[in-house]
């Protein structure tokens, strides 16, 4: 788990490799949720959708479940140093992991809205942004098994492609409501799918930042770039239109 | 005297006990009207660091102390120093209750009496009546000032010692355990009257509770084998310790 000494209380070890545990299962059900939900967007499959819908109740519980047995450790244990700072990144990891699985059900839930629509062909642009975005799901996660700062600080950088997915799913959205209003129902949807996946993107870089201040101690400068999507939408002031 | 300036400034301070070493060089500035946690596991020094401070391992006869510790800049260990008064300016708290066998008038009006600080019986009654109001115990034993301080319950009698201690107006207070005897409502209001009293005084204290030292100090030091390992706010040193044998013994791990 790490290259700290073990307690002398070896229960408290035990506890610890719980909490791991358990973010390990909801990490896999958000990763699980994720894939299943662009499988049913892309192969337009309505069942699929539904069923990411109804599991993220699973990830809810855990999310519950773990938040509890946090809140026990605290009165039990008493943390101090690195414990202290592993059940509090813990308890925000489980949160931002919570967060990540409605944003997969919001995806669900707008596949089956996308289905009534003819296809537009910009679901392989969605895919391979949520190919980004599971692998940083599952490196983060891996950082966090591992208490790898460094690993999760590669996460971090990965984000800016995500951001940039994003901003060509924008422009390419744009272009397909520009070309025919009809078009404007399912893009609009898919435009949110895709805010949804630059989210989770988002959440992804967060956990990696709790990671590196259970692992250090310290909180990383924000100076992380961003790219600025409202930049490349068009503007209401141009007055020749 | 800046702001800056240490209450106690000590510097490469070694203690012997006969040929065996307590202490090996030990530096450490202590902030006026702060309190200041010494933990560490037993055996550590953080006690006899702590004794150093208003030399009471003077009473132990094979004890050595080397090194510099001064009060507001004069060294406590030189020869024309008067050790009675040096330990009404820096008095102590110990581990156990130990009210004198008197009254609980007479266990607080003791140094006052010794030092000469009262002119009268009312000046008398005036500093023992304030002293009770600052440890916090005047409301519960006003009216019992003449039964003895033993008859107390321990939580009250802990208290009535550091009556006893402001009692002569000191500028430092050391605390060696002062809650260790006491159950957690007892303790609550000792650490309380802790955090009052830090107004007024420069407080030391030495505690096996990282929790009492996380919620009462604002500096901590970490005493481990004879040496200080690690010393710093108190925040840091309970969320982020710099030293692993830090990290190891506040978190309960071998290390």
């Amino acid at each position: 788990m790490n290259d700290r000494p073990q307690h002398i209380v070896k229960s408290f070890d035990e506890d610890l490799s719980r909490l791991d545990n358990m973010l390990a299962e909801m990490g896999g059900l958000v990763e699980a949720q994720l894939t299943s939900s662009i499988r049913a967007l892309t192969r337009n499959n309505v069942d699929l959708a539904a069923e990411v819908v109804t599991r993220d109740a699973d990830i809810d519980a855990l999310d519950r479940e773990l938040e509890a047995f946090a809140v026990s450790l605290l009165a039990r244990r008493q943390p101090l140093a690195a414990d202290l700072r592993t059940i509090f990144a813990a308890l925000k990891i489980s949160s931002d992991l919570e967060r990540m699985g409605d944003l997969a059900k919001n995806v669900a839930k707008r596949t089956a809205a996308v289905s009534q629509f003819p296809m537009v062909p910009t679901t392989a642009s969605i895919a391979s942004m949520a190919h980004v975005v599971q692998a940083m799901i599952g490196r983060v996660l891996d950082a966090w098994i591992a208490r790898d700062a460094a690993a999760a600080e590669d996460v971090c950088a990965r984000d800016i492609e995500v951001d940039q997915h994003h901003v060509s799913l924008i422009r390419e959205l744009l272009t397909y409501m520009m070309e025919d209003p009809r078009n404007i129902g399912p893009c609009t949807h898919l435009l949110f799918i895709a805010k949804n996946l630059e989210r989770m993107g988002d959440h992804a870089t967060n956990i990696a930042e709790k990671i590196r201040y259970a692992v250090l101690g310290s909180v990383p400068e924000d100076n992380r770039e961003k790219l600025d999507e409202a930049a490349i939408l068009p503007h209401g002031d141009h007055g020749d239109d | 005297m800046t702001a800056d300036t240490p209450k106690l400034r000590t510097r490469d301070v070694s203690v012997h006990y006969g040929d065996s070493p307590a202490l090996t060089g030990v530096s450490l500035d202590i902030t006026s009207h702060e309190v200041t946690a010494l933990i560490g596991p037993s055996g550590c020094g953080k006690s006899t660091y702590l004794r150093c401070l208003n030399r009471m391992n003077d009473l132990i006869e094979s004890c050595r102390v080397e090194g510099v510790i001064e009060l507001d800049g004069e060294n406590i260990y030189d020869a024309d120093v008067d050790v009675v008064y040096l330990r009404a300016r820096v008095g102590m708290v110990f581990q156990k209750p130990n009210p004198f066998p008197k009254s609980v008038f007479d266990n607080v009006a003791y140094g006052p009496r010794v030092h000469g600080l009262a002119t009268s019986r009312e000046d008398m009654e005036r500093i023992v009546e304030s002293s009770l109001r600052r440890a916090g115990l005047w409301d519960e034993v006003k009216d019992r000032l003449r039964e003895p301080g033993t008859g107390l319950s321990g939580g009250q009698q802990q208290r009535l010692c550091i009556a006893r201690a402001i009692a002569v107006q000191p500028e430092v207070i050391l605390m060696d355990e002062p809650c260790s005897a006491l159950d957690p409502i007892a303790t609550a209001r000792i650490e309380t009257l802790i955090d009052e009293l830090c107004e007024n005084y420069t407080i030391v204290i030495v505690t096996h509770s990282m929790q009492q030292a996380a919620r009462v100090s604002q500096k901590t030091a970490f005493f481990h084998l004879g040496d200080i390992v690690e010393v710093g706010e108190t925040e840091q040193v309970f969320t982020s310790p710099k030293d692993p044998r830090t990290e190891s013994y506040i978190s309960g791990r071998i290390g």
